[in-house]
């Protein structure tokens, strides 16, 4: 629907009955789920590892600044990093740190980063906790320091600093909480596992958040298949006392979970181009971020534990795990009985938007939301490449109704004016396009490229716009002093003309006061 | 205990559908309409489809050889062979094998390779080999068989191959029986002659709305085209575009003037429409990738085949609209972007 004619406030006051109505996205698949093989069995934690790797770069933003070195003991919840203006760091465990070191991260960039190994001593002993007191009447914010003290981000996936988000929607006046609980992508069903055994806890996280934003509405979206959730999760509303707390069912579509796909699907409102949710009067949070607001405010429990999935047909018994923060994801496989025998790939998130990593003593991090073991049927051979032959699936199926092969065309013959005219900023590199190319172009490869060479290219005209100014502004200031040189000579010119002037006006003056006297000496008093 | 793993890029699926799936596709969707000309007009058309396949790959392996790409993979991914069949259903079910060579040599050598080959290429293959021979050799160009129930000789397979390969008829005095004009040409000689068109319609080769025969293969060629749409490998707006733009041109001319303007639906099921509606106009790579630019591209192939067809030389110009469209394709495409997400 184009809704762009309308103007920015009477958007805002419809993006206020959100889920009313559910309506469509454009493009999108259906996708397999296999999401149940993971949610036979309840939720359980793994046995404590031999050792926690802690990777100080769990957020969006730079490495946080390590407090502890090696030999000192630590509590469990202590806060072992901060980066400001991100988020904190802390200890998993009670132990003592091993070392801090650069080891294999769970990143996409599959480059090692700084660790802290911790050897945990089994006493599980806590940090004191320091909860905030009567939240209900605390001070918005209190709750958004409590947030940013317990390192918590965003676990759909980006890793936003929570406490940032929520405090940019404070200042924009947000209106309605969205809480993400429909995650699109096939295998992953850590979301839908917490929805059902901690619905209360989500919904108590969603009230604080919704105090910390100011916000009057909490709109929760479920998939149309997640039908004990939906119960769940009203029940809990309901038990909160709560009101103004709706959840709305939306269609399986991959990627129905990207926020501004889920925003389109609620309202019918599309986020303008290069803006934000809060531009709607809207913040999306992932429902488990809900649910760690609630332990940092109200238990005082800082992020240091999250539901994974570990599933795929390269595990023998797929599952959800509550694991720690820094826990191998290979202790977690031989916690699922081991791999199956023809396991070929390790992914952490789902197959469409996931990073494959190189080995599995990578830790969970904060954003580890799935660990996905692929065979060699589930990925199939490599097809060869072939040329585009403008076949436009890709363009049916993106979300952001871009035109994927005249994109990759584009930035393949360097037309950069093009790419930025024909929206590249816009791709939210969910891959449906790369799914459906019968040329088996690895297209968001080419958009993340593009993306980079954006950013250089703009980087890069900023330092010529800079070095143009620079050059103007000498050759201003040469010419001033040109100028100045050439005023003072006239100036000085003019003062030799004129002490050739004054010369005569001596003389005259001489001549002026030799006449007086004649005619004082004269009449000398006559005046 | 660490294991190692193979790393390789998202998403980490199998591959939906292939370049040969999708033509595979066309190619099983013009099967129905094969089978139809064959049943109308013999079997000449099916060896004019070996002869031309045979022809585009030669020269499609020449061409991949000279360029130093790899053979395998672009010989079976079936674009030569769509190419081919598709070129094959333009020609006289009986010209001789040196049309669909030069056809093949122009289509696949110039349009298609020294464009940069698959997927590069600015104007259709088949319809470039087509023009081509057309205006190259228009005397055996415009020599068509009419349908077997007319034909007082009508070729089987042996004699089509004789007459394909030598240009002789077999049967002593048989040539005239098989070089007859087409029902649209004899529209248009009519017409210019000054006669009416219920009466020209009124001569055996005319059927309810087109040609004799043809107007069954057309149903049939559309028949596979629905099986494209169902299948998603084209989409709705070319077709409409095209089938629409011709019948909303020429109602006003009917309506006007029925003895010198024929039938709106005449026109969609003559000559090559139907065909060029579903399988010629709505390739991808020398069309327009949004649906906005589709429309437009599709009424401009009918509005111009109209143009031809009522005021050109050619008694069909489905061919040379299409070209010209190709030509447009890029321009449309700047000023048909969709509106993009937010924007």
């Amino acid at each position: 629907m184009n809704k762009t004619a309308m103007t920015l406030a009477s958007q805002v006051e419809l993006a206020r009955e959100a889920g009313r109505h559910t309506h469509h996205f454009h493009g999108g698949l259906h996708l397999r789920h296999n999401k149940k093989i993971s949610c036979r069995d309840p939720v359980v934690r793994p046995a404590l590892p031999e050792l926690l790797i802690v990777p100080l770069l769990q957020h969006a933003g730079d490495i946080a600044e390590p407090f502890v070195s090696a030999g000192e003991k630590v509590l469990k919840g202590q806060r072992i990093g901060q980066c400001q203006p991100s988020a904190a760091v802390h200890s998993p465990v009670s132990g003592t740190v091993e070392a801090v070191e650069n080891r294999p991260m769970s990143h996409p960039s599959g480059q090692p980063g700084p660790c802290v190994v911790i050897r945990p001593d089994g006493n599980e002993q806590w940090v004191e906790l320091e909860p905030v007191s009567d939240w209900e009447n605390a001070s918005p914010e209190t709750l958004i320091a409590k947030i940013q003290d317990c390192g918590l981000v965003g676990l759909g996936g980006a890793v936003f600093p929570t406490h940032a988000k929520t405090r940019d929607g404070r200042d924009r006046q947000i209106h309605t909480l969205i809480l993400n609980g429909s995650e699109c992508e096939p295998y992953i069903s850590c979301d839908e596992m917490l929805m059902r055994e901690q619905p209360d806890k989500i919904i108590l996280g969603a009230r604080v958040l919704r105090r910390a934003l100011g916000a009057e509405r909490v709109v929760i979206a479920i998939e149309d298949q997640m039908g004990a959730v939906q119960k769940a999760l009203t029940r809990a509303a309901k038990l909160a006392g709560s009101k103004n707390i709706s959840v709305v069912k939306v269609m399986t579509i991959y990627p129905e979970g990207g926020e501004r796909q889920l925003i389109q699907v609620l309202t019918g409102l599309e986020v303008p181009a290069g803006g934000r949710p809060s531009d709607l009067g809207m913040v999306c949070q992932n429902v488990a971020t809900a649910a760690a607001v609630a332990d940092a405010v109200v238990e005082g429990k800082p992020l240091i534990e999250r539901y994974i999935t570990v599933t795929g047909n390269g595990i023998s018994q797929p599952r959800n795990f509550q694991a720690l923060v820094g826990t191998p994801f290979s202790h977690l496989v031989a916690a699922c009985g081991d791999y199956t025998d023809d396991v070929a790939r390790l992914v952490v998130g789902g197959p469409m938007m996931g990073y494959p990593i190189a080995t599995d003593d990578t830790p969970v991090v904060k954003a580890s939301n799935c660990l996905l073991a692929l065979t060699h049927r589930d990925i199939a051979d490599p097809q060869p490449e072939m040329p585009c032959i403008r076949c436009g699936e890709c363009a049916r199926v993106c979300p952001a109704t871009l035109l994927p092969q005249q994109l990759h065309l584009q930035i393949k013959t360097g037309l950069w004016d093009q790419v930025q005219e024909y929206g590249l900023s816009a791709c939210i590199e969910c891959g449906c396009c790369d799914y459906v190319c019968p040329s088996h172009i690895p297209l968001v490869e080419w958009f993340r490229y593009g993306k980079g060479e954006q950013r250089k290219r703009a980087l890069e005209s900023e330092a010529t716009e800079l070095a143009r100014k620079r050059f103007e502004d000498r050759e201003a200031r040469l010419l001033r002093f040109k100028q100045e040189r050439a005023e003072k000579m006239t100036r000085r010119k003019q003062l030799l003309k004129d002490k050739a002037g004054r010369g005569d006006r001596i003389r005259d003056a001489i001549a002026r006061a030799e006449n007086r006297v004649t005619r004082t000496g004269e009449t000398p008093d006559d005046a | 205990m660490t294991r190692s793993f193979e790393t390789g890029g998202a998403p980490h699926m199998p591959p939906q559908t292939t370049v040969a799936a999708v033509m595979l596709q066309v190619l099983l969707a013009l099967v129905p309409g094969v089978l139809a000309y064959t049943w109308f007009f013999g079997p000449g058309i099916l060896i004019q489809i070996i002869l031309a396949t045979f022809f585009a790959l030669l020269f499609e392996a020449l061409m991949l050889r000279w360029r130093g790409r790899p053979l395998k993979p672009f010989i079976n991914d079936y674009s030569a062979v769509v190419t081919a069949v598709l070129f094959a259903l333009c020609i006289p079910p009986l010209a001789p094998w040196w049309i669909s060579c030069i056809a093949m040599l122009f289509a696949i050598g110039f349009a298609k390779h020294l464009y940069g080959g698959l997927g590069q290429n600015v104007f259709n293959p088949a319809m470039v080999g087509y023009v081509v021979v057309l205006i190259s050799f228009p005397q055996v160009m415009t020599a068509w068989l009419p349908p077997l129930a007319l034909a007082e000789y009508s070729p089987g397979l042996v004699d089509s191959l004789v007459t394909i390969f030598t240009g002789h008829v077999p049967v002593a005095g048989a040539w005239d029986a098989v070089t007859q004009s087409t029902p649209l040409d004899t529209l248009k000689t009519g017409v210019d002659a000054g006669r009416m068109v219920p009466e020209i319609r009124s001569a055996p080769i005319f059927g309810d709305y087109g040609g004799m025969g043809w107007e069954w293969i057309a149903n049939w060629f559309a028949l596979g085209g629905f099986f494209l749409l169902y299948k998603r490998t084209i989409n709705w707006h070319v077709p409409v575009s095209v089938i629409g733009s011709v019948i909303l041109l020429s109602l006003p001319f009917w309506l006007a003037d029925p003895d010198s303007n024929p039938f709106p639906l005449q026109h969609v099921f003559s000559g090559g429409l139907v065909l060029a509606a579903f399988f010629i106009a709505t390739d991808p790579v020398s069309g327009c990738v949004s649906n906005r630019g589709r429309i437009i591209f599709g009424a401009g192939v009918g509005i111009i085949t109209l143009v031809i067809r009522r005021w050109g030389g050619y008694p069909d110009g489905v061919a040379f609209a299409v070209l010209l469209m190709n030509m447009a394709a890029p321009l449309i495409d700047r000023y048909t972007r969709p509106r993009m997400y937010g924007e």
